[in-house]
Parts: C-alpha cells; sequence; structure tokens
C-alpha cells in the first residue's frame, strides 16, 4: 500500500502503521455510521496516513470541510470534528454544534484534536457553552508523518514563525514528543548531536522525557546511529536560493503541497489536474541548469524509463515528459537566467554592500514582493547585513511601491534575522564560505561530485555541516560553528546493555537529520547524494517541521494586516 | 521424625493431622468466652469484640485486631449499637431500611464476585448485597410462613448467583432474586427430625445438615444428590459446623464443636473426637480447619496424598524409598544404595523427587522440609534430565512461606492457599501489615520486576511515611529520597499529593522537587496555591498548554498587576500569553507592552490596529500614535515611514474629495500610477518630489504610462526633459511593446554604445545591430547578431564572420 516507504533503510512504514492502527483504533470508539468534518489543512497530512478506503471501512460515510454555519445534512450516528487545536477553529465548531442541536438530538458529537488536544481550546468550548455536547474528546498524536522512505515532516507550517518571531516553543515540544515516538518505535538512539537554541531545546526535552520513562527501558535494537538537530536559522541563506534540483524547481515553480502540485491542466494530454510525483527523480536536476543545456530532454525520459516502478505506469513518465518542458521553458527565459546571476552574486559575495540595480529594476517592474524579499534578505545574510544606507533605501523603495502596511513584514524578517543592519565592519559570511567550501567553482552537474550541484556552485551550509559531523567531524570546524547562532552540542543515551550494535564490515551508519524550521527540496536532494556516494558510509533520514522553499517561508513571516480587516 | 505421624488419626482410608500453628501471644483474661469472634481466611487477622451484648449502653465494648498469632494489630472502642455478627470486610453503609428495622442476624461471605453481606431484619426479610465494592442492596422475596429469625441459614453461590438456603425447622427454602422455592434433601431418613444446623463448604460446592436428631446429611449444594448421612448420636446442636476438605480430598468430613468436644465426621461415616479443654473458634479454609483457642491455635487438615505416601508406615512409595535412601547415605550407611537401586530399578526416580519436593511443600516444620528436600536433591544428583525448576521455586517459596509463618508476622498460611491467593496478594498484605522490610526483601528475593515489586512497596511505605507525625519534613523528604530515590514507577507527586491531604504543604513541596516529570508538579502546586512554582515547573517541562492551564488559572486567581508582574519574571509563559493576547484580547497585548514599555511592539501593535480601523480619522490618530512610539523607540526610520504613509493617506483623501480619484489604499507607487492615467501630472510630479521618489523608478513608471496611453508626443517631451537615469534602451523596449517601432527608432541612437546592438535587435535592425558590433569589435555581440540572422541574410552573415576573423 505505502511501499514507497519500506524501500529505505529504515523502514518508516512501521511509522505509518503505527498512526493508521492508532485512526482505527480511534474510529472504532465511536460506533455506528459516522461523518468526519475536516479542518481542511489537515486532509493533505492524513492522505498520506489513511485514504478514504481505510475510513470507509470503519464506517465513515461522509465526509465535510469545517466551515461556520450549520452542518450538511447526513444520516449518521456520529459527527468527528478532526481539527487542530486552534481557538478560531473551536469557534466554528461551537456555531455548527449549535445550529444542529435544533434539528436533530440523536447525532453524538466527538473531536479529535491533532496532533494533541489543548486546554486552551477545551476551555473555549466551555466559554460557548458546547463543551458537554460532545461524547468523546480524544487527541490524536500526529507529529511525524511519513513522505517518502527517508523523509518524515510535521507539516507544523508556522513553526519557524512562532520559535524566532514569537518565542513559542510549542513546535519544539512536539518536536520531542515525535522523536520520543520515533525512538519508542525504532531503538534509542543513541548519539544526539545539535547547533542552535531551538535544538538545544529539543535534546533537554529529549533527556528530560528520556529521564521521566525510566524504568520502562526500550528493548528495541536501534536503528538509527545519530541524530542531527540543526536549527534553520544556522543556515538562512540556503532556502533563499532558488533550488535547481528537479523535485526542487517543480516546487519553486508550482508548489508541492503534501506530495502533490498542481501544474496547468492544458500542458497535459490526459485530464490529469494534479501528479503524484515520483521522489525518485533526484539526479535529473542538472539537466535545467541555464547554462549548461546539454541534457535533452529525450534523455530525461530515458532516466524515467530507468525508473522501475514508473514503468509500470506508463503515464508517469509522459507525466514527467511534460513536467520536464514546462520547467525548461521556465529555466532556459532570460528572467530566470538574471535572478540566478544576481543570487550567485551574493553567494560569492560580488558586490554584496551595495544597493543592486536588479533588485531596484525588480521594484521598479513591481515585480511579486515575495521575490524581491528573498533575493533581499540573501544579500543581507551574504554581507552579515545591509549597510543602513543600503537598508533604509530597500525598505523605503518597499513600502512606498507595495505599500506601508509591509512595514510589519519588514519588522518581521528583522526580528528573524532575515534582514539586518550590518553593525560591525567585519563580515563572517567570507569566512564561512571559504572554510566550509560553500562555493563550487567546478560544480559538475551532469555526474556531480559534491552536493553544491543541487544550487549549481553553491552547497547548502546545512547539508555541509552534515557532512562535515560525519567526516572528519565537528571538532575541525569549532571556529566556524562559533561564528553560527546558537550552541553546538553533543550528547549520548545510554543503551540497555546486549543492544550495543554489532556492525558487519562495510555497514553503512544511519543520521536522522532534523531540522528545525524546516527543509527545502534541495537540501534533501543534497543530503540523498551524500546517502549514495560509495565512499560516505552514512545514509541519512531527513526529518523536519516543514517542507518549505523560499516563496512559502517568507510568506509565513509576513504580516498582512489588509487580511485581517474581513 | 519418626513421629511425624505422631498426629495422624485414620479416618476412613486417609488421614487427619492436628498440628499447632501458634501459641497466642495475646493474653485474654476471660478466654474467648462471651466474645464475637471473627478470622479472616488464608490465615488472615482476628478480630474480637468482647461481650457485645452490654448491661449498659453507655459503657462502649473494645473492638481488638490481632495478627493470627496473636500480636495486637489495633484496638478501638466500638461506638454504635449492639453486634449481632463480626465479619472481615471493608467500610460501608447498608442504608436507611436496615436501620429501622432491627438487624437479627447477619453472615458475610467471599465469592468470586468480591465479600458479600446478608442480613436477616426484625420483619423477617433478607436483605443481601453480592459486592460490597459496588453496593447493589437486593432484598429477597418474602419467606412463606417466617416468624423472627429462620432456625439455621446459608448463602450460596451457584451458576454465577448467590442465594439464601433457610430452613424454618422442618421445612427448607431456597431463596433467589425472584422467588422463594421449597426444596428437600435427597434421601434424608424421615427420622431425621428438623435442621438445626447448616453449613456451605469453602468452594460452595457442598453442603452439610444437621438435624435435631443429630443426623449429619452431606452432599453437594445444588442438592440434587447424598454424599453420607451419619449419625453423631449427639442430640445438643453443635456450637460451630464447617467442612474440612482439600483440594483433591480422598475423605471430606465435617467439623463439628460442643463445648468440650470436637467431632471430625468423615463421608465415610468414620469419626475421630479430640476433647477440648477451652472455648474454641472454628476458621473454615480452603484445605483445612484453624482452631484458634485462648492460648493457642491448630491447623486441622487431611493430610496430602503425596505425605500420607512418604511417611505411611512401610510405604513403599518411590519418594519414602528416597527419603529413606538419603537417611542412609547420611549415617554413611551402604544401604542408602540399595534403596536406590530399588527405586531406579523401577524407573521411578524421577517421580520420588517430584514427590519430596511436593511434600516438602505440604509441611509445616522447617526440619521436614529440610529433609525432604535434601532426599530431593540427593536423588537428583542421579538424574540426567530432570529440570530443576519445581526444585528451586518450591526452595523459593518454602523461605518465603516461612518467614511469614514467624510468629511476630502471623501469617499461617498453607502452600496451598499461598498458590491460590498468588504472591502479589502476599505482598499487598505484608505492605498493609506495614512489613516494608520483609515486603521488599521478599520483591528482591524472587525477582519480581520492580514495577510490580518494590516500587510498589515503597509507593505504599512513602505516603504512609509521609503520615508520621512526629518527624520533620527536613527528616522524611531525607529519608525518602535515600530510599526511593529514583525506583521506576514511584510517583513523587503522588507522595506529595498524600502530604499535602494530610495538611504537610511544606513537605508536599520538599518531595515534588524530586518528581522527574515537570508536568505532574503542576497540577498539585497549583492545589496547594504555588503558583508562582506551578508556572516554572510548566515552563520547565516545555509543554505550552500546561503553560497557558498555569497562566489561565493565575489570571483567574490573581490581580491584574501581580498577574503581569509573575509574567514578566517568566519569559516563555509571556511571550504565549501574548500569542493569547493577539488572537484574543488585543486591549490586553497593549498593557503587556506599555508595561514592558516596549515601544517598538506597541507602534506594531498600533500599525496593525490602523488597518482594521475604517475611518480615516481614527485611522490618522492610531498612525501618530504608532509615530510616537516609533520615535520612543529610536526606530527614527519607522516613524519617518509611518508619517509618510499619513501624509500621503491625507494625500489620497484631498484628491479623492476633490477630483473623485479612488486612490485610498494604494501604495505611493500605485497613487502615482493612477494620477498619471488620469493626465494629472503635476499631481503626480508633486508626489515624486515630495516623497522623495528615486528618478529612476519614477521614470519607469512614467515611461510605461506614457506608452501605455499612447502619448508620444509627451513621451518624447519627457525623454528630453533630463538625461535618462534609466537608460534609453528602456524607451526602445517600452515603445517595441506597444509595437510602435517609428518610436521607438527615435530613442536608438540615444543608447550608450554597449547597449546599441541590443536597441538595434529590439526594433529588429539587422543591419544596424552588425554596424554597431562590427564597430565595437566585440565577439559575443558578433555572435549574438549572427545567431539572429536566417539563411536569406547571407550577405549580412558573410560580412560579420569577416569582421569576426579580421580581429583575429
Amino acid at each position: 500500500m505505502a511501499a514507497h516507504l519500506s524501500y529505505g533503510r529504515v523502514n518508516l512504514n512501521i511509522l505509518r502503521e503505527a498512526a493508521r492502527k492508532e485512526l482505527r483504533e480511534f474510529l472504532d470508539k465511536c460506533a455506528g455510521s459516522k461523518a468526519i468534518v475536516w479542518d481542511e489543512y489537515l486532509t493533505g497530512p492524513f492522505g498520506l496516513i489513511a485514504q478514504y478506503s481505510l475510513l470507509k471501512e470503519h464506517e465513515v460515510e461522509k465526509m465535510f470541510t469545517l466551515k461556520s454555519g450549520k452542518l450538511p445534512s447526513a444520516d449518521v450516528k456520529n459527527i468527528i470534528f478532526f481539527v487542530r487545536p486552534r481557538l478560531e477553529l473551536m469557534d466554528i465548531i461551537a456555531e455548527n454544534v449549535f445550529s444542529e442541536d435544533k434539528m436533530h438530538s440523536s447525532r453524538d458529537f466527538h473531536i479529535l484534536f491533532v496532533p494533541r488536544r489543548s486546554m486552551l481550546c477545551e476551555q473555549r468550548l466551555k466559554e460557548q457553552g458546547v463543551l458537554a455536547s460532545f461524547v468523546n474528546i480524544d487527541e490524536y498524536i500526529l507529529d511525524l508523518i511519513p513522505y517518502d522512505g527517508d523523509l518524515l515532516s510535521m507539516e507544523y507550517e508556522s513553526a519557524f514563525r512562532e520559535c524566532y518571531l514569537e518565542n513559542d516553543q510549542t513546535s519544539l515540544y512536539h518536536t520531542a514528543k515525535g522523536l520520543m515516538t520515533l525512538q519508542a518505535l525504532y531503538g534509542t538512539i543513541p548519539q544526539i548531536y545539535g547547533k542552535g537554541d531551538c535544538a538545544r531545546h529539543v535534546a533537554n526535552m529529549m533527556l528530560r522525557m528520556k529521564r521521566e520513562f525510566a524504568g520502562s527501558q526500550n528493548q528495541i535494537l536501534p536503528v538509527f546511529d545519530t541524530l542531527l538537530l540543526l536549527d534553520r536559522n544556522i543556515d538562512l541563506l540556503t532556502p533563499l536560493a532558488t533550488q535547481l534540483t528537479y523535485e526542487g524547481l517543480i516546487d519553486e515553480i508550482y508548489g508541492i503541497t503534501n506530495g502533490y502540485v498542481k501544474l496547468p491542466p492544458e500542458k497535459f494530454a490526459q485530464k490529469k489536474q494534479g501528479a503524484a510525483l515520483s521522489k525518485k527523480a533526484k539526479i535529473i536536476s542538472a539537466a535545467f541548469e541555464e547554462r549548461h543545456n546539454a541534457k535533452t530532454v529525450g534523455e530525461i525520459k530515458q532516466f524515467v524509463s530507468q525508473l522501475p516502478h514508473m514503468q509500470a505506469a506508463r503515464s508517469s513518465l509522459a507525466n514527467h515528459t511534460s513536467i520536464a518542458e514546462l520547467i525548461k521553458d521556465i529555466t532556459t527565459s532570460e528572467a530566470f537566467f538574471e535572478n540566478l546571476t544576481v543570487e550567485q552574486e551574493f553567494m560569492t559575495g560580488v558586490d554584496t554592500d551595495k544597493v543592486n540595480t536588479y533588485i531596484e529594476d525588480c521594484i521598479a517592474q513591481k515585480d511579486p514582493l515575495i521575490k524581491i524579499l528573498r533575493l533581499m534578505c540573501m544579500q543581507s545574510v551574504c554581507n552579515n547585513g545591509l549597510k543602513q544606507k543600503v537598508f533604509e533605501y530597500y525598505k523605503r523603495e518597499i513600502l512606498q511601491t507595495y505599500g506601508y502596511e509591509h512595514i510589519l513584514t519588514l519588522n518581521n524578517l528583522e526580528k528573524a534575522s532575515l534582514l539586518k543592519l550590518q553593525t560591525s565592519s567585519r563580515n563572517n559570511y567570507p569566512t564561512i564560505r571559504k572554510t566550509l567550501k560553500l562555493w563550487m567553482e567546478d560544480a559538475n552537474e551532469q555526474n556531480p561530485n559534491d552536493i553544491s550541484y543541487v544550487y549549481s556552485g553553491y552547497a547548502p551550509l546545512s547539508v555541509r555541516l552534515t557532512q562535515v559531523l560525519a567526516r572528519p567531524g565537528w571538532r575541525s570546524i569549532e571556529e566556524v560553528l562559533k561564528l553560527l547562532p546558537g550552541p553546538h552540542f553533543e550528547e549520548r543515551q545510554q543503551l540497555p546493555a546486549g543492544l550495543h550494535k554489532k556492525r558487519q564490515q562495510g555497514e553503512n551508519r544511519t543520521t536522522l537529520v532534523f531540522f528545525l524550521g524546516g527543509v527545502s527540496y534541495a537540501e534533501i536532494a543534497a543530503l540523498r547524494f551524500l546517502s549514495q556516494m560509495e565512499d560516505s558510509g552514512m545514509e541519512y533520514i531527513i526529518a523536519t517541521t516543514k517542507l518549505l522553499n523560499g516563496t512559502t517561508w517568507i510568506k509565513s513571516l509576513m504580516d498582512r494586516p489588509e487580511s485581517q480587516i474581513s | 521424625m519418626t513421629f511425624i505421624t505422631a498426629n495422624w488419626n485414620p479416618l476412613g482410608e486417609a488421614f487427619y493431622r492436628k498440628s499447632e500453628l501458634y501459641e497466642m501471644c495475646w493474653n485474654l483474661r476471660d478466654g474467648l468466652r462471651d466474645c464475637l469472634v471473627a478470622a479472616a481466611p488464608y490465615g488472615g487477622p482476628i478480630a474480637l469484640l468482647r461481650e457485645p451484648v452490654r448491661r449498659s449502653p453507655s459503657s462502649r465494648p473494645q473492638l481488638e485486631i490481632y495478627s493470627a498469632s496473636g500480636v495486637s494489630i489495633a484496638s478501638f472502642p466500638w461506638k454504635s449499637g449492639p453486634v449481632v455478627h463480626l465479619g472481615w470486610t471493608r467500610h460501608f453503609s447498608m442504608g436507611q431500611e436496615v436501620v429501622q428495622s432491627q438487624v437479627l442476624e447477619a453472615k458475610v461471605f467471599h465469592s468470586p464476585y468480591g465479600t458479600g453481606v446478608a442480613i436477616v431484619t426484625g420483619s423477617s426479610r433478607f436483605i443481601m448485597a453480592t459486592n460490597i465494592d459496588d453496593l447493589k442492596l437486593r432484598r429477597l422475596p418474602e419467606v412463606p410462613g417466617l416468624q423472627g429469625k429462620p432456625s439455621c441459614w446459608v448463602v450460596l453461590n451457584q451458576d454465577r448467583q448467590t442465594k439464601v438456603l433457610l430452613s424454618t425447622g422442618s421445612e427448607l427454602y431456597i431463596l433467589d432474586n425472584t422467588s422463594c422455592t421449597a426444596v428437600s434433601l435427597p434421601g434424608l431418613a424421615p427420622q431425621g427430625g428438623s435442621i438445626v444446623h447448616m453449613s456451605v463448604s469453602f468452594s460452595y460446592k457442598y453442603l452439610a445438615v444437621l438435624t435435631d436428631s443429630g443426623h449429619l446429611w452431606t452432599g453437594p449444594s445444588h442438592l440434587q444428590d447424598k454424599m453420607s448421612e451419619v449419625d453423631t448420636k449427639k442430640l445438643t446442636p453443635p456450637k460451630q459446623m464447617v467442612w474440612c476438605r482439600r483440594p483433591k480430598s480422598q475423605q471430606p468430613s465435617v467439623v463439628l464443636m460442643w463445648d468440650r468436644l470436637l467431632m471430625v465426621v468423615g463421608v465415610c461415616q468414620d469419626t475421630i473426637q479430640f476433647p477440648t479443654e477451652d472455648q474454641c473458634v472454628l476458621v473454615g479454609e480452603m484445605d483445612g480447619v484453624r482452631i484458634i483457642s485462648s492460648t493457642n491455635q491448630e491447623l486441622l487438615q487431611e493430610v496430602p496424598l503425596v505425605c500420607q505416601e512418604i511417611f505411611k508406615i512401610a510405604s513403599m512409595a518411590p519418594g519414602a524409598l528416597l527419603l529413606e535412601a538419603h537417611r542412609e547415605y547420611e549415617k554413611s550407611s551402604q544401604k542408602a544404595d540399595e534403596y536406590l537401586r530399588e527405586i531406579k530399578e523401577q524407573s521411578m526416580l524421577g517421580e520420588a523427587v517430584s514427590q519430596c519436593i511436593e511434600a516438602a511443600g505440604h509441611e509445616y516444620d522447617p526440619n521436614t522440609q529440610k529433609s525432604l528436600m535434601r532426599a530431593a536433591s540427593f536423588g537428583k544428583c542421579f538424574l540426567t534430565d530432570f529440570s530443576p525448576g519445581q526444585f528451586v521455586t518450591t526452595c523459593r517459596e518454602l523461605r518465603v512461606l516461612n518467614s511469614v509463618r514467624e510468629s511476630s508476622v502471623g501469617l499461617p498460611l498453607t502452600h496451598t492457599q499461598f498458590k491460590q491467593m498468588t504472591l502479589q496478594v502476599l505482598i499487598d498484605r505484608l505492605v498493609y501489615r506495614q512489613f516494608y522490610p520483609l515486603a521488599i526483601e521478599m520483591c528482591r528475593y524472587l525477582k519480581i520486576p520492580d514495577y510490580q515489586g518494590v516500587s510498589r512497596v515503597l509507593k505504599h511505605w512513602a505516603s504512609c511515611k509521609v503520615q508520621q507525625k512526629d518527624l520533620s519534613d527536613e527528616a522524611i523528604a531525607r529519608a525518602m529520597c535515600a530510599k526511593v530515590g529514583d525506583s521506576p514507577g514511584v510517583s513523587y507527586s503522588d507522595i506529595a499529593a498524600k502530604a499535602y491531604e494530610c495538611g504537610r504543604t511544606e513537605l508536599a513541596i520538599k518531595l515534588l522537587d524530586f518528581e522527574a516529570r515537570s508536568g505532574e508538579q503542576v497540577p498539585l502546586l497549583l492545589k496547594m496555591k504555588r503558583s508562582q512554582l506551578a508556572l516554572s515547573k510548566a515552563v520547565e517541562s516545555g509543554d505550552t498548554d500546561l503553560v497557558y492551564t498555569v497562566v489561565t488559572y493565575l489570571k483567574n486567581e490573581m490581580n491584574r498587576g501581580d498577574f503581569f508582574m509573575t509574567l514578566r519574571n517568566q519569559p516563555v509563559a509571556l511571550s504565549l500569553y501574548r500569542q493569547f493576547c493577539k488572537l484574543q484580547e488585543q486591549e490586553t497585548l497593549k498593557d503587556l507592552y506599555n508595561q514592558d514599555d516596549d515601544h517598538k511592539e506597541l507602534a506594531n501593535y498600533y500599525v496593525t490596529a490602523s488597518y482594521r480601523e475604517k475611518r480615516l480619522e481614527s485611522r490618522l490618530s492610531l498612525l501618530q500614535s504608532a509615530v510616537d512610539e516609533y520615535n520612543k523607540a529610536k526606530n527614527e526610520f519607522s516613524a519617518k515611514a509611518t508619517e509618510e504613509e499619513m501624509r500621503l493617506l491625507r494625500f489620497q483623501r484631498k484628491l479623492d474629495d476633490e477630483k473623485g480619484a479612488g486612490l485610498l489604499e494604494l501604495s505611493l507607487q500605485a497613487t502615482m500610477e493612477a494620477l498619471l492615467a488620469l493626465g494629472l501630472y503635476k499631481q503626480a510630479e508633486q508626489l515624486y518630489r515630495d516623497f522623495r521618489v528615486p528618478d529612476k523608478r519614477y521614470w519607469w513608471l512614467k515611461l510605461k504610462s506614457l506608452a501605455e496611453k499612447e502619448e508620444w508626443d509627451e513621451l518624447e517631451k519627457f525623454s528630453k526633459s533630463k538625461k535618462s537615469p534609466i537608460g534609453y534602451l528602456a524607451f526602445v523596449e517600452v515603445c517595441m511593446k506597444s509595437n510602435n517601432k517609428y518610436e521607438a527608432k527615435k530613442y536608438v541612437s540615444k543608447v550608450t554604445p554597449e547597449q546599441r546592438v541590443k536597441a538595434h535587435l529590439a526594433i529588429s535592425d539587422l543591419d544596424g545591430a552588425a554596424d554597431a558590433a562590427i564597430e565595437r569589435k566585440n565577439d559575443s555581440e558578433i555572435a549574438t547578431v549572427l545567431s539572429r540572422c536566417s539563411a536569406a541574410d547571407r550577405l549580412l552573415i558573410e560580412r560579420l564572420n569577416r569582421a569576426s576573423t579580421a580581429k583575429k
């Protein structure tokens, strides 16, 4: 059923099955026919755990989207609300329940909070006078959702914003809980490394939770050798850059949500609106890089046809070819090239302390604000802050062109250190770039030999740190680590005697890399590349609070008061 | 050793033995005379109420509780009315009806469903509760013709139903929930007479009935059959009548007790008679009868078959031979070999070892146990494939049993009872009696997992310890930490809750400090009104919902000032509360920022608020507040930008009022764009100057706007107004976008040399482009032009190629 989850080094299907089992148990608690009212945000993640057929087997007859007003009529015994614990949703539920009671009286109401129940929400329902109407209030602990054989995400959209703007560490608590669940299924992870304040906080909570469970020793042979916790804010640059891998480009251009992408339908012969993406397509990326137009669509076709599980679905082949053509149209455009050139100038440190004419022109042409912000943030990060004159010039340009309300967004970006005023004359970025070899002049995109191929020359800092940790170890880069925000640390978790792994000769080690605050598809591609490198000796499983790209990330940090008017 | 059979008495095929358990430690002045006595089964404690029917109502009898060995456990005055019956249960009440009508008789009974009680009221009605833990009183149907109390009655447990079997003398009735049925005893001799006594066995399976003519009838309790009928030849009714059986009994019996006589009546019609000196009480057990007198306590039981086989005089059972062999071996006699050979020849050595082990379990005397176990161990040496499990287990269990049988503990459990009761229950009983060290030793010795063993004992110990008033908080906390440490499964918060219940708040707080799970500490701390501490513990746990719980609690408990101050010391809680306010209580948010003098956030707050405001005046005044706060925060840029915004709003309103331009809500850029579109050039110009719009952006804007409106003359004028900050290629491209090649051409010559090729190409002037490229001698430009050439441009291609090679 979910075969794509079990082909990897770690069988993530176990996690999915555990989640399905719990869902079934909950559904069986409500005897009789049911209708589910969905918090729309949850449908995507849930789709990865259980299809409609599973729900149907457990007498789910109808599904609705949570909306204010009256619930649609359905001849069922139970109405179950599947919601995130958010106050505004409680108000809608209350409205639903109120308008319902007058019509029918025999329907039972239930709430399933995902991923955790909340006292605040229950309090709210109580204030609204509907708490007593619920037969059953429960929680469905769905922290880490398997997206692929080596990829887990919590799809916690606001994690970065909450951690860095609002000092709200709820997402980190869920992360720690999720990691405990993972350890319960896959064994205690003996080594924990981390960099950043959030990483430290998560590790502390994990160690505390382990102490709290002292006595109930986990007797599972550890699957993971190492856990690496990385704060997103130690590497703000990477997600800002345009991803140049196949999957990354699809995400940049069309946006991938919960493993699905919506493509312009007119381009596809079949009446398909969305195409499930195969995560296998990792290496084609290079073909789309503007300057080396070497790979032809034909070659892509050939590559795609090699993927065994795709041969089964011939339409998939056609889809990917069409997607590749669509993307090629864009990546060969002059606009794409110019943008990329500026990005690469920033990353290599060219003229980062001056007002950039390209950004200026883009503002004058009223290009999308997020594009401007991405470039500006990139320049700021690569220059360790902008000079006051440059900074204020950009800000005025934005306020005058896009409206003064964006002053709040600019403040937010400043708070998250994505934009900042240069305070010291010293720019750390070149030092970091050189020490960690973040820029590789001779990036080989046809036969990559370094992770820098994913950004066509730029090696993601986050992934470089991961790579160095595996070999030769962080001790070799102490100085650079000190330049990055937050502490770096190492912790060990005792294993019960007898669970120490006896490693076979040549057997790879497995590291779980957890990106707190989000990870981009290009970073995932880079880690996959490392896993596949013959001499790396390391396999990576990737986990994150949210799969993101520069656009969705910046969007999550914007304040749009106009949307609050309505 | 030789006399092991000395206290054996034959009864039919079997033997009965009466062995002493204890010399009672108590010192009863008047013996058991005039006492109500109740002893709990499984070697349980004895309750004793002296002179229950008092002469004067003012004096209170003393209720005393002893261990089975007679050690006093508790003693308290009985404060309620006269006592009819004494039995072991938990505390409960039977309700009003029972209080109003007098209780004539009562019986406490134990069944698989718990402990139950049945009573006969003054109105001759039976009321029954099957399980006092789930108290449901049932009033049984009326018994025809019953006046006062019945002559005798018992509670039966049949087919998962609890019934009462009663006799009114001549008649016998079964009472269940719905009906009262007359029954008769199968095969009771007609001369039997009326029933005076009844007894049901421990397992409820058998019934014994005694008539006034001294006939004892026995049979299964479903009354379908008869086992035997014996004439006891006694006409006085006995004081007590109790079944004496054991699992797999060969010869069950009924024990009848008169003032000076104890008679064991076997189903085989044989009897044994023991004279008694003293007043006694019989306690039925699953495998015998305990006889309690004021001086000692004995166990009467049928000798288990395996013991009979081993110890019976001249027994040739393998176990007996093995015991003998071992005895000879210890005497270094070669006879040992003979005996062993005899067993081995019959291939019965395994059987012999098993028998010895089993018999050891049934023996009460440690010396007998030892000799049997040694014999077993000796026999085991000659076996290669004998599993040691049974031997080891029995050794361990005997050690445990011997230690609880000690007079100081006083639990005279037989091995059979122990197996039935389970180890868990034994540990619980030790814990309730507060034999903590013994219980812990036992758990460790038997290697019980901590959760079920040591931790459970420690938990109980701890909650008992916190009640010791004579110890200081400090001492208790220290003792607790030393003993409990971090034993898994012992919750310090549970212990703390107990301490708090006993009014020891300080101790509770000290104990909570040991709790590893901060989440667990919070509810109790709140209950004890240690809200600050609760808040920091909640923060520590990382569980934000828990923090919210405490914050909400504090908000309701404290006045606003204190509440804010508390939050101020807990940044994490403060941030969370701010989040909450952002969604729910905007006004409070302002107060919070105000309190912290956070001018920047306050300014942001006003900006946000201004966008919710529909009226322009209020909007402006909110923005003014924002400007003030930005200034206080020394954020010059934001202050200025907000002032600009206000200026723009005023300007837009003025123009909207004057010209109906519909500018409000537009950005500065969009406003200028709209003005240009409306032909209000002067006003656009004014904004450009007032807001110090960069030339480049303004030129782009005006250029595009004029081209869009196709105002070509105006565009040309504009191009000449001063040197273009955006160059002239932009002019060319914008004109071409409007498909006006004619206008575009005008600007080509003005383009800088670097862009000239591009400009010519933009208007599709290949020749011009070629000229420019050749003139500049630029290879890549020449290449660009070449790439645009088609086959028809042969001459041009040649020219370009020539220029390219000439350069080289």
